[in-house]
């Protein structure tokens, strides 16, 4: 590295993570790699304590070998890097980020000159009258109960919602032995027919999705398309889920609810570090922009992965070795830039595939129109649907920032990340405006709740 | 394209409390009224603050103006349809040494004319009546009648209201341009719309400062940016807003819970935007848990920051130009001018109205900031 005395700093250690890691120390650069997990892998490759024993097949099914790749590409790093596990990244200035370790509950500044932001993705969350009853889930944390702690959110499952991770949690639920009810999803047969061309661009992929699909229908999972998640029952926790397919309301018992629509990325860090912001319709949401090359609009901050806008795992790894190769080229080292040619050209081809599975699997569109006064949409602040939709009314309440300071909605502790994107799909029904009209919740450190002791000790003069 | 301008009895520039307030006082006299507000109403400094809504320790000049606006916030509910999440919960400024507590007594005998009810705690009375302040407190002087409310609320509905009362309110509407013939300012904002008025009422805040100046009466008014941190909802410990007699952290408990603190100064990201500095939010939060050991083990969920206006002497200016007929000033509170607010609106109408306040605002002249014999620039 020419131009820097710093090392450059990776936030997040899945697949973009670890191949921006590897593409710096092949040339020679020793990066600091931050991550909030105990272990690399990311969500999708989410390794579990090193003492479970069940194996990768198991555990990752067609993806054993990737997530094998992955973590042991990032074991065979750790001597060439300055690994951070269990570090949540909560604040952010420029040149400056502020990291919390977990175990030993310290807070430390890590300063940086490049950063390569490779923060992943959670569940987008549409909720429905019953949502925090306890035993429902989202489909990411149904399989983070799986991979990392080894148990089922229940005995008798339904999983609800669209995207591929609706069968794929599905599947893998199913060869753990575990019996899923039902698998409901709001997208219809004739979605997925539309979808066909732009998804047989990638079809190996296409194969696994078909996979699960006819393994879960011989296993005898009765499978739904096309339904309206109506509300779930239970007085303690969840008895059952209520849906309408079309034609009339169904009615199933499960003891636990697995769902979701498709991923949100998440965009916090890059908010808090002053990257630009637009609007992408695909993903129906405000993403940090970035170059063909992962280069945020920020000097010396680059972005890779699902943080910056759903792509996959594949599609992660390549942006994680992207970004490093275009960081590595901004210092003024030589990098292999056909390299970097070819994996600017397989990004680009995947974009027509991801537009392929959003046809797949359409975000539901009439999801607030139907969404009932009654529904919480904000369970830190209980804040309900009616009120977000009276107070913008009565208000004149047009954006989303304005509508969290009269309501509260966001105000609690996960700051809109569960419940911003309910939020803006209600104030845009209520207020006839598109989502991206509404905007977007500003990002505000910290990225998730710090306590105070903790701020305390890493004040100028008690303890750097 | 050739606009026609909307003719109106007062223009007003700048939809935070003090416009929206204005704004409100001059339709309840009658008078015919226009708003510009550059972003939304009071989503800068007076929809951000920290919400103390507090008289103790202003300087005695501004008690007068704080007289009133106690007055005023008596009936908030009436008069903009909201309590705002207003309570007079009662102000406590902690002394943390008998200096300071000496200086707590002076003030208490300063202001005595102006009845603001102070009662001094120290000894064993203090921690029976605060049995959760940490040890430094040595003292204090409550203030029962003082309080706090809900910014994020208060200022909105004090436009809401003033728009129901007949006001018309332009917000995302930055002002661009500000002529004067003599007889009438024209504000231009964008390409379609322009407001004519024979006043016009400078309340634009930390932005005040141009406007200002292009009438020859230059300031030296400069941004500064509070550092504010909420946490948790805790269980409810604590009715009293807290203060520090020398500055350096307030604090609060709202009825959900969540403890509101602010104390020290925020960063600048660009113009028009702000934020808690880690610096800031690191020593506050080092503060909080001195004052409050009940803190150590809440966790911040969110910081922010607003953007304020200050003048050097920390009084804000307000009143008539002094070059321009027709041009009245009212910005500059210097980070305290969210309880003053609704009385400065009313002053600022008073002044459109009748050129005069019923309230002493001299000390607030701007005056004091001209050279002895300044004419127009």
């Amino acid at each position: 590295m020419k131009k820097s005395l710093l090392q450059p700093v990776v936030v997040g250690a899945g697949p973009a993570g670890v191949r921006a890691a590897q593409t710096l120390v092949a040339y020679g650069v020793r990066p600091v790699v931050v991550d909030e997990a105990p272990r690399a892998g990311g969500q999708i490759y989410r390794r579990p304590p090193s003492n479970f024993k069940r194996p990768a097949q198991t555990l990752y099914g067609f993806e054993a070998a990737r997530a094998l790749a992955v973590h042991s590409t990032f074991d065979t790093l750790t001597n060439q890097i300055d690994y951070r596990p269990d570090s949540l990244v909560w604040n952010a200035q420029s040149g400056l980020l502020d990291v919390l370790h977990g175990p030993t509950q310290t807070t430390q500044r890590l300063p940086y000159q490049q950063l390569i932001v490779a923060t992943g993705a959670t569940d987008r969350v549409l909720p429905i009258p019953g949502w925090t009853l306890p035993g429902v889930y989202t489909l990411g944390g149904a399989q983070v109960a799986l991979k990392f702690q080894g148990c089922a959110i229940g005995r008798q499952v339904v999983f609800m919602g669209t995207g591929p991770l609706l069968y794929l949690v599905a599947y893998q639920y199913a060869k753990a032995g575990v019996n899923v009810a039902a698998v409901l999803d709001t997208a219809r047969l004739s979605d997925q027919l539309s979808a066909m061309p732009a998804l047989l661009t990638q079809p190996a992929v296409l194969f696994k999705g078909m996979y699960y699909v006819a393994w879960l229908r011989a296993q005898g999972v009765v499978l739904h398309s096309g339904v309206r998640p109506l509300h779930v029952l239970g007085q303690t926790r969840v008895q059952a889920v209520v849906w309408h397919d079309g034609e009339k309301e169904l009615t199933l018992a499960c003891d636990a609810i697995g769902f979701g629509y498709a991923l949100r990325s998440e965009t916090q860090l890059a908010d808090l570090l002053g990257c630009q912001f637009a609007f992408d319709p695909l993903q129906r949401s405000h993403l940090p922009e970035r170059d063909g090359a992962g280069r945020a609009s920020v000097a010396g901050v680059y972005l890779a992965g699902d943080g910056a806008g759903i792509m996959g795992a594949d599609a992660a790894e390549w942006a994680g070795e992207l970004a490093a190769l275009a960081l590595l080229t901004d210092n003024g080292v030589a990098v292999d830039s056909a390299r970097a040619r070819v994996l600017e050209q397989k990004l680009r081809q995947l974009r027509r595939f991801r537009t392929g599975l959003e046809r797949a699997f359409p975000f539901p569109q009439n999801w607030a129109a139907q969404a009932p006064d009654d529904l919480v949409v904000c369970r830190c602040e209980n804040i309900t649907a009616g009120e977000l939709r009276r107070t913008a009314q009565t208000s004149g309440a047009d954006e989303l920032n304005r509508l969290k300071a009269l309501t509260r909605v966001g105000m609690g502790r996960c700051q809109g990340r569960i419940c911003g994107v309910a939020a803006a799909e209600i104030l845009a029904q209520a207020t006839g405006q598109s989502v991206e009209q509404v905007g977007r919740l500003r990002g505000q450190a910290p990225i998730k709740p710090i306590p105070i002791h903790l701020v305390h000790a890493s004040a100028p003069g008690v303890n750097a | 394209m050739t606009v026609k301008p909307i003719q109106t009895d007062v223009a007003i520039m700048g939809g935070g409390i003090v416009g929206s307030s204005a704004a409100l006082a001059l339709r309840r006299m009658g008078m015919q009224v226009v708003l510009l507000e550059r972003d939304l109403c009071g989503s800068r400094s007076s929809g951000v603050n920290y919400g103390g809504v507090r008289r103790q320790g202003r300087p005695l000049s501004q008690l007068p103006l704080a007289q009133r606006a106690h007055r005023i916030w008596a009936e908030l509910p009436r008069l903009i349809g909201t309590d705002g999440e207003y309570q007079r919960s009662g102000h406590f400024k902690i002394a943390r040494s008998d200096a300071d507590l000496a200086a707590l007594e002076q003030y208490r005998t300063q202001s005595q004319d102006f009845d603001l009810g102070l009662e001094i705690l120290s000894g064993s009375r203090l921690h029976t009546h605060c049995p959760w302040l940490g040890g430094k407190a040595v003292g204090g002087s409550l203030c029962a009648e003082d309080g706090q409310a809900n910014p994020r609320l208060v200022s909105p509905a004090f436009a809401l209201a003033a728009q129901r009362a007949g006001a018309q309110i332009f917000e995302r509407s930055p002002v661009d341009e500000v002529t004067h013939d003599g007889q009438l300012f024209t504000l231009r904002s964008g390409a379609a719309l322009q407001v004519q008025a024979p006043m016009l009422i400078n309340c634009a805040g930390a932005w005040a400062g141009d406007l200002a100046a292009q009438f020859g009466e230059a300031v030296p008014l400069c941004a500064r940016h509070p550092a504010m941190a909420v946490t948790e909802p805790l269980p409810f410990f604590m009715v009293w807003s807290l203060g520090v007699e020398g500055g350096g952290i307030y604090c609060r408990q709202v009825a959900r819970g969540n403890l509101v603190l602010g104390g020290g100064s925020g960063v600048a990201l660009d113009a028009d935007r702000a934020r808690s500095g880690r610096d800031a939010i690191a020593a506050l939060s080092v503060q909080a848990v001195e004052l409050l050991p009940a803190l150590r083990h809440a966790h911040f969920i969110r910081t922010w920051s607003g953007t304020e206006g200050y003048l050097p002497d920390r009084q804000p200016v307000l009143g008539l130009s002094q070059t321009t007929p027709g041009l009245i000033h009212g910005f500059g509170f210097s980070g305290a001018g969210f309880q003053i607010g609704p009385a400065v609106g009313e002053v600022l109408a008073e002044l459109a109205r009748d050129g005069r306040s019923s309230t002493p605002i001299e000390a607030f002249s701007i005056e004091r900031f001209l050279p002895a014999h300044a004419g127009p620039a």
